[in-house]
């Protein structure tokens, strides 16, 4: 058995993305959930299954009280960082195919730096016990620093380059002034990449994500039910998730310059009955630059080692072989941890992406990454 | 912690992990292994991926070992490390078999490379709080 194309993307909503925000995560989540309802040409009564963020400040029950649910009879959490929301697409997949429910609205919401820096929050969750104990007492405290030993292995042992990441950072920064909701629109060339500071070494300041307010939401259909409503259907035609070894200590990894995405891919690529040569477009989760190189590796797009040349000339700009982060990105678009990757892919494969379309985009896929290394990916189609 | 002065994050201490940091406090390195098929495991945890033993003992480390990777911190992130920023932590691959990572003291100005010797060195922080860190090795 297998879920391949029994499940859809059928509506799609982002509130404005700003750095601040006077708005509760809450509210930010619910107004993005509306207009996702909306877009799929449903009434939020239709949702009967919800997936939230497990730190966007709601629970499923909270679109009972707000939105009036008659009959919540989903719910579920997919805690892995960065890799929650397609994670959860997988999660939502699964249900809808299983008959368990019809229409699942999974949401994230962020307040940035209204509701406290990341470095504050980590702390605190259950997945960074291990770090918390070991690691930060010694200064290791933020996701720049865990990662960081990562790409400076992988730049010893394979002669990957800064300019390499910054040729990624900058091909974001491009699509972002494509798109009127990202946040930076201000150009950036590789020289400001190279003269930008040092953060956690090799890792500069234009290798790190952004913090960013705002929310984003998609809800997931049968796929019977999907071809009645108001926007095209996107078929979920493969997902999965990966989890490395050692999964909440790098330190402890074996390979550190190999993640969960490395398990995960190889099982949506057999599910969805695609190649790599299929995909038009690549939504990639994008932390940091490195993680992005490395993602493209562990997915098999080329080698290992040979990420820091893959994406140099062009090759994941639009025009390229393989447009990435057509949106920006965490690093140009928002962090709004990966939705508005889904949000982005989904809108390329309707054709709706103005600016930034992908000419005859029919099959793109698109990532997340997060708590130290697990991945999870979901290849779509038209 | 009885260092009210003290302002760097603490070490959640649990009965599982008491052992290692009192060998800290002591300037020992202690490494829980698996007292059935004698695997040793960092960090330390209930139960032995090779054989699922949950019967564990302390075995001395010899604080040996050589550069698996590396970062140079220069935003701090944290307010209480920012008067000692940049500085460098290494990834170490212990002669045991598992990795510790922690500050390189001493090697600002040296061209790092994977694979150089690292000895451990300790470092009092308050009279209950030792923590780990790293010297390049004599040559």
């Amino acid at each position: 058995m297998s879920i391949r194309d029994q499940a859809c993307v059928t509506g799609i909503g982002e509130t404005k993305y700003t750095r601040e925000t006077t708005r509760s995560q809450a509210e930010l989540t619910y107004e993005a959930a509306l207009a996702a309802i909306a877009d799929a040409g449903l009434s939020p009564k239709d949702i009967d299954g919800v997936v939230p963020y497990v730190m966007g400040g709601v629970i499923a029950e909270d679109f009972v009280t707000n939105f009036g649910l008659p009959d919540l009879r989903y719910s579920a959490l997919t805690p892995m960082g960065g890799a929650s929301s397609v994670a959860a697409l997988q999660n939502a997949a699964l249900a809808v195919a299983g008959g368990l429910a019809n229409h699942v609205l999974i949401t994230l919401g962020r307040g940035a730096l209204s509701t406290g820096r990341i470095t504050d929050r980590i702390g605190q969750m259950p997945q960074f016990r291990l770090v918390g104990e070991f690691e930060m007492p010694m200064g290791t405290v933020a996701p720049a620093q865990f990662y960081a030993p990562m790409a400076r292995r992988h730049m010893e042992l394979y002669g990957t380059t800064s300019a390499q990441l910054g040729e990624i950072a900058v091909t974001f920064r491009k699509h972002a002034q494509l798109h009127d909701n990202a946040m930076m629109q201000k150009p950036m060339t590789l020289a400001d990449h190279q003269a930008s500071r040092m953060i956690a070494d090799p890792l500069r300041l234009y290798d790190c994500c952004l913090e960013s307010a705002g929310a984003a939401a998609v809800v997931i259909s049968r796929a019977d039910r999907a071809r009645d409503l108001r926007q095209p259907p996107v078929y979920i035609g493969g997902v999965a998730e990966g989890h490395p070894d050692s999964p909440s200590t790098i330190t402890q990894r074996p390979d550190i310059c190999r993640i969960g995405l490395a398990k995960a891919a190889p099982k949506a690529f057999a599910m969805a009955g695609v190649t790599h040569q299929d995909i038009d477009v690549a939504e990639i989760y994008d932390c940091f630059t490195y993680i992005v190189l490395c993602q493209l590796e562990d997915m098999g797009f080329c080698a290992k080692g040979e990420g820091g040349s893959f994406v140099q000339g062009g090759r994941i700009a639009l025009g390229g072989e393989l447009p990435v982060n057509t949106h920006g990105g965490l690093l140009s678009q928002a962090h709004i941890a990966g939705m508005n990757h889904i949000v982005e892919l989904t809108r390329q494969l309707r054709g709706q992406a103005g600016a930034r379309q992908v000419a005859n985009a029919e099959v793109g896929l698109v990532t997340g990454y997060g708590d130290l290394g697990d991945g999870s990916i979901a290849i779509m189609h038209r | 912690m009885n260092a009210p002065d003290y302002d760097k994050p603490l070490p959640d201490i649990t009965p599982l992990t008491q052992a290692f940091w009192d060998g800290l406090r002591e300037h020992r390195l202690l490494l829980q292994a698996c007292r059935h098929c004698h695997t040793v495991r960092h960090y330390p945890r209930p139960v032995c991926d090779q054989c699922y033993s949950m019967d564990s003992e302390w075995v001395a480390g010899s604080g040996c070992g050589s550069i698996h990777s590396w970062t140079v911190n220069h935003h701090p992130f944290h307010f209480a490390f920012k008067r000692e920023s940049p500085f460098v932590t290494v990834m170490v691959d212990l002669t045991e078999g598992v990795r510790m990572q922690a500050p390189l003291r001493g090697a600002e100005d040296v061209a790092l490379k994977i694979g150089m010797a690292v000895e451990l060195i300790y470092e009092d922080m308050t009279p209950e709080l030792s923590l780990p860190a790293f010297k390049l090795a004599a040559v």
